[in-house]
């Protein structure tokens, strides 16, 4: 009995360990569309390594790119920003890096693993987001200092959490929060399940949302506003298809993409 | 080579598997190890902010460990000694934590004792609110390691059998009496390493905490949330601070088998 015990205890121990920590990262792997068509010059496939807030946006401008270059195939990888450069850092296949902030593309080119310089694509902005009914009446950023309010906003480590630093200073306004969330994520599930009045998240969050949250714009958000840049992983296999992507992404096809997911234009 | 007199039946090849499982659980914290960035150790790991999770980590598991004594040990008694209709499909429920990710203990625990959950309503009429406070903490920490306490005092009940509380009880003890003086010290030694993993589990709770309690430092942000904030930042403090958790659980871990393995099976006094 004492070893069968024992074994379990071992088991039940490691079991502890190994949850105590879980990273998680998502992606999408599309398959190819047709074969090469014989006036397309590029060819190949490509790994996109893009800011969890992209995921929309890049599904569909990965679709679209495959369906006007037959026989190129683009595999999706999200994950929040800082994630991807310790990835790419640490040797993931990647082509392409679309950061939500500049810091981390600095962190990567730092590297010496940005091709070029990068392309700035896309911005966006803070917005309140409240339940449905916003139930404590928030219509202002000074609301949610109001005495009672539950506000949930990102950590001052990530980078929507330092955009809310600097626009409680540009209003004048301390948010006492009631969480500091390491995501936007993670803020949008404390809002969208109730348990705050308000959350502090980009408009594209609140857009991607739908209505499960209803978003509230300020003007100070536009004091903080966050640039979202692009760039060719200085490792990739085939930069000549890798261009061709960033092209279709600041291409005004790909700007409107962005833009009706409520991204802005640099 | 290890020696032994008489047959142990281990075959040989046995233990180039045993070697491959063992690297694989070593393996990892020793390239942990040689990521730490020594000068700065001790600076990083006494930061406010880290100290503060530490310290929330530290006295939120105490409490958990507390509430699982509690709550586990009527439990284990009942799964192990008890019996009533639904008895496998309550011992089912109390296992489940074991195996569902914590994210999904998370949300379970939102929907009920949530703002908007089952019992959160009637909780916040009467004055008490457990979305992001400390509360929350022990209670998404009591959740997921319940189950490693009454596992661990469910197998000791069983392999101690129940002759001696037959004997007590027909010298005329009371049914209470039975389990605070010869039950209880008979499997203690179950108790307290059940305790120690339920300590050592409620220390690495991250997911039901994140996603049920929030994260503040000092009321919510244990010492797994603060890693995990910090590998945006400063992947050095994220290390150093894993590194601390690693030692406190081997410390924990350590301490009850040592303190098991020395001590000889229970005798019972008169």
């Amino acid at each position: 009995m004492s070893a069968t015990r024992k074994l379990l205890a071992a088991l039940l121990v490691s079991a502890a360990l190994a949850a105590s920590l879980s990273a998680c990262a998502s992606g999408t792997t599309r398959p190819s569309t047709g074969s090469a068509s014989p006036g397309s010059s590029i060819s190949g496939e490509i790994t996109v390594f893009a800011a969890a807030s992209l995921k929309t946006t890049f599904m569909q401008l990965a679709k679209d790119f495959e369906v006007q270059h037959p026989g190129t195939k683009v595999t999706l990888s999200f994950a929040g920003s800082s994630d991807l450069v310790t990835q790419i850092t640490q040797g993931a296949p990647a082509d392409i890096f679309a950061s939500a902030d500049t810091k981390n593309m600095a962190k990567l080119a730092d590297a010496d693993l940005v091709e070029g310089t990068a392309t700035n694509f896309a911005t966006n902005v803070l917005e309140i987001a409240v339940p449905p009914g916003n139930p404590a009446s928030i219509s202002s950023f000074a609301d949610l200092a109001k005495p009672g309010v539950k506000v949930v906003t990102c950590a001052s480590q990530v980078p929507c959490g330092a955009a809310t630093k600097t626009v409680e200073q540009a209003a004048g306004t301390a948010l006492s929060p009631v969480s500091e969330e390491s995501s936007v994520t993670d803020v949008l599930g404390k809002v969208t399940s109730g348990e705050a009045d308000a959350g502090l998240v980009y408009v594209s969050d609140v857009k991607a949302a739908g209505d499960k949250v209803k978003g509230i714009p300020f003007p100070e958000s536009d004091r903080a506003i966050n640039t979202y840049p692009i760039a060719t992983v200085g490792s990739s296999k085939n930069k000549e298809l890798a261009a061709a992507f960033i092209a279709n992404v600041t291409s005004e096809a790909g700007k409107k993409v962005l833009m009706d997911a409520g991204f802005g234009t640099p | 080579m290890i020696k032994r007199s008489g047959y142990h039946g281990i075959p040989r090849w046995i233990y180039v598997i045993a070697a491959v499982g063992g690297l694989l659980m070593v393996l990892p914290l020793a390239a942990m190890l040689l990521r730490v960035n020594w000068p700065q150790f001790i600076p990083l790991i006494t930061s406010e902010s880290s100290l503060a999770a530490l310290g929330l980590s530290l006295r939120t598991s105490a409490a958990s460990t507390a509430l699982c004594v509690v709550l586990g040990v009527p439990l284990a008694l009942v799964l192990a000694r008890g019996e009533f209709p639904g008895q496998r499909l309550l011992r089912s429920f109390v296992l489940l934590p074991l195996v569902l990710p914590p994210v999904v203990g998370g949300l379970a625990l939102l929907y009920t004792f949530g703002r908007q959950g089952l019992l959160g309503k009637s909780l916040e009429l009467a004055g008490i609110q457990i979305a992001f406070s400390t509360s929350a903490v022990v209670l998404a920490q009591t959740f997921v390691a319940l189950p490693f306490l009454v596992v661990s005092l469910e197998g000791a009940l069983r392999s101690a059998g129940s002759r001696y509380e037959a004997v007590a009880a027909t010298l005329g003890a009371r049914p209470t009496t039975v389990l605070r003086r010869v039950t209880l010290p008979l499997v203690l030694p179950g108790l307290a390493s059940g305790a120690v993993l339920s300590f050592a589990r409620s220390l690495g709770e991250f997911g039901a905490t994140l996603t049920f309690a929030g994260s503040l430092e000092g009321i919510t942000r244990t010492l797994p949330l603060e890693i995990y904030l910090q590998r945006e930042v400063d992947a050095d403090a994220a290390v150093a601070l894993s590194l601390v958790l690693v030692a406190v659980a081997v410390a924990v871990v350590g301490l009850s088998y040592g303190r098991r393995r020395s001590s000889t099976p229970v005798e019972v006094q008169p």
